[in-house]
């Protein structure tokens, strides 16, 4: 409560967490928008995003180790991610794809356990830092700083926004995935490998993650846990969002990073990760409280 | 020897075996109780995963709401050791009750997808206030109140309501499973809407199947954290990472929607984790995202589901030999 009377003596303080929520926000979105396609195209929610998210981050973390700027790990990691997401499809996501949603739940609920325990042994629990060497700015006297990586994050993330959108709108692969998105069946007759489309839209949706996940470890910092909170964070952008609007996507996901800068200020940073998984329920509940009075309901 | 007879003497060996079993092999008795517990979380499980479709990530929110109100009566009602301890248990049964019955109201309108990722949300949110909550310990936990008998006789002392608590539930539900209710829910599980258009008060018998679950795993709460003496809101009270894991993994291996598949998991997944798990060296829960994802992969019938498809006659499916032998050409 005594921060809340901080934010109200000095509004200019509310500016630098609007800020802060907004650059980070869009790295929200840009994951969020990864799980919306794999949602909308294989039908399939992954409980494994957020770890894709710290895998890239790891791959930020080891290219800055080795000497490289960690701006460049945002290609390597979505190269990299890509890779993994596409032996992941083939090796054991198929098999759950056209099962009922609670398998394939369960089933990236195990992988993402496995990811992130399997990080935990091979790169040790501390949490590590990727400092990009890039300056702050500081406006109205100090009071408000700017981290310049965060607004270049903010940048590459509506960038490999847009460029997932040309490539879906244009490229043969991406009407590809839009028509066995919209009718799996009938893709197939028309000659669609679904096969390759499936396979196609997790590595990418794992490649997105990735290069989120070298962002998320210049801004933020790096863990072996950090992959649940941003797989609910994906999910409640998604419900909110719907599966198919990007626009819809991006904007949620702003909301989400300034309401959680704001609460993370108010009710201290400890309860922040409770926020999110709170707000999760919440979100749900007032989905379907809304849907029920239309005797209808989520899904 | 009829079948009834049989089983009679299968429940009473397994009773005789349950109370003699400290005394035989004294040195095991903690993990011996761990085992009823893991047969309580199973059955709990089930009852909503396996018996009514509703898949939760969650259930280890009642154990800890249990487990967090017993240890705060022990502590603060001022009452000596034993009837704190039974109005400790008795509160923490009654408050997860409390809070299956509030939360239901909202959660269990979910469906789907939408349930098991809201009530993964619902444990790790109870489990980050928790430890972020400084009248209850925050993230240094709390202490119990130390056991007033001889060294070593606490777990002797746990065992017992560990055991019972397994035979009671067990039994509850065997009798829970005979009537109406058994099918009301499994009704639910089918079809809902075509449940609710029959006349089912499908909301009323969801609150109450997760009052049940959440019932006996408030019960259970406060017997694991004074039998460990130590609560941690993230590893033991709302460990969503190991028991959450554990009570869906142990009623999927056994067999989700049977009775005995999930006593029958829990038996082999504890004895598989107390022998091979200390020789995985910090690997467990590597091990353990993986058996997650081959068990729900390649063997989603679970243990009682696989032998019911081996010899289905013996469960009462007649199976025509002919159109057997025809089918197989």
């Amino acid at each position: 409560m005594d921060n809340l009377l901080i934010l109200f003596n000095a509004p200019i303080l509310s500016v630098q967490l609007l800020i802060d929520g907004l650059l980070v926000g869009a790295v929200f979105a840009l994951v969020a928008y990864g799980m919306a396609l794999v949602w909308g195209v294989m039908n399939i929610i992954n409980i494994a995003q957020g770890e894709f998210v710290m895998l890239g981050g790891y791959v930020a973390y080891y290219l800055y180790r080795a000497g490289i700027h960690p701006l460049f790990a945002i290609p390597v990691a979505a190269v990299l991610l890509f890779i993994l997401g596409w032996a992941l499809y083939r090796s054991v996501i198929y098999r759950v794809v056209d099962r009922d949603l609670f398998t394939s739940i369960l089933a990236t609920f195990g992988l993402g356990i496995l990811l992130q325990q399997l990080a935990n042994q091979l790169f040790g629990a501390d949490v590590h830092i990727v400092p990009s060497g890039l300056h702050t700015w500081t406006l109205f006297g100090g009071m408000v700083t700017i981290a310049q990586i965060k607004v270049i994050a903010c940048v590459f993330a509506l960038l490999i926004g847009i460029a997932l959108i040309w490539f879906l709108k244009r490229s043969r692969m991406g009407q590809a995935i839009r028509a066995t998105a919209q009718n799996a069946r009938a893709a197939r007759i028309m000659g669609v490998d679904t096969t390759q489309v499936y396979a196609t839209t997790f590595g990418l949706n794992a490649a997105i993650c990735g290069a989120a996940g070298a962002l998320v470890a210049m801004i933020w910092i790096i863990q072996p846990y950090l992959g649940l909170p941003f797989t609910a964070r994906s999910f409640m952008i998604v419900v909110v969002a719907g599966v198919g609007n990007i626009g819809a996507v991006f904007l949620a996901g702003l909301g989400l990073g300034v309401a959680e800068e704001f609460a993370g200020f108010t009710l201290g940073a400890q309860f922040q990760t409770a926020f999110v998984f709170a707000l999760l329920v919440v979100i749900l509940v007032w989905r379907r409280i809304r849907l029920a009075r239309q005797r209808r309901y989520l899904s | 020897m009829n079948r009834t007879a049989l089983r009679f003497a299968l429940y009473l060996s397994i009773i005789a075996l349950g109370i003699a079993a400290p005394f035989i092999v004294p040195g095991i008795r903690t993990q011996l109780s761990f085992l009823w517990i893991m047969i309580v979380f199973a059955l709990t499980w089930d009852i909503l995963g396996g018996q009514m479709g509703y898949n939760s990530f969650g259930n280890v929110l009642f154990f800890g709401v249990g487990m967090y109100a017993c240890v705060l009566i022990q502590q603060h009602s001022g009452l000596s050791y034993f009837p704190a301890l039974f109005v400790g248990i008795a509160a923490g049964g009654l408050v997860a009750v409390a809070f299956a019955a509030l939360l239901g109201w909202g959660i269990l309108g979910l469906r789907g997808h939408y349930f098991a990722i809201g009530t993964l949300g619902l444990g790790i949110a109870a489990a980050e206030f928790a430890s972020g909550w400084d009248l209850i310990g925050a993230g240094s936990g709390l202490v119990t109140p130390l056991y007033p008998g001889a060294v070593g006789g606490r777990e002797t002392f746990f065992y017992f309501p560990c055991f019972i608590l397994a035979i009671v539930t067990f039994l509850s539900l065997r009798r829970l499973y005979r009537g109406r209710f058994r099918l009301a829910i499994n009704a639910i599980r089918d079809d809902e809407d075509k449940a609710e258009a029959m006349g089912l008060h499908t909301t009323l018998y969801k609150t109450v199947a997760w009052c049940i679950a959440a019932f006996f795993l408030g019960l259970a709460g406060p017997l694991v954290g004074n039998l460990i003496g130590f609560i941690d809101p993230r590893d033991v009270a709302f460990a969503s990472s190991s028991y959450g894991v554990w009570m869906l993994l142990m009623a999927i291996l056994g067999g989700k929607g049977t009775l005995w598949g999930p006593v029958i998991g829990a038996v082999v997944f504890h004895i598989t984790q107390e022998l091979f798990w200390t020789y995985l060296l910090g690997w467990q829960r590597v091990a353990l995202g993986l058996l997650v994802m081959l068990i729900v992969i390649f063997f989603p019938t679970g243990i009682v589901g696989w032998v019911r498809e081996r010899w289905p006659e013996r469960f009462g499916q007649r199976v025509d030999e002919q159109a057997q032998r025809t089918a197989d050409q």
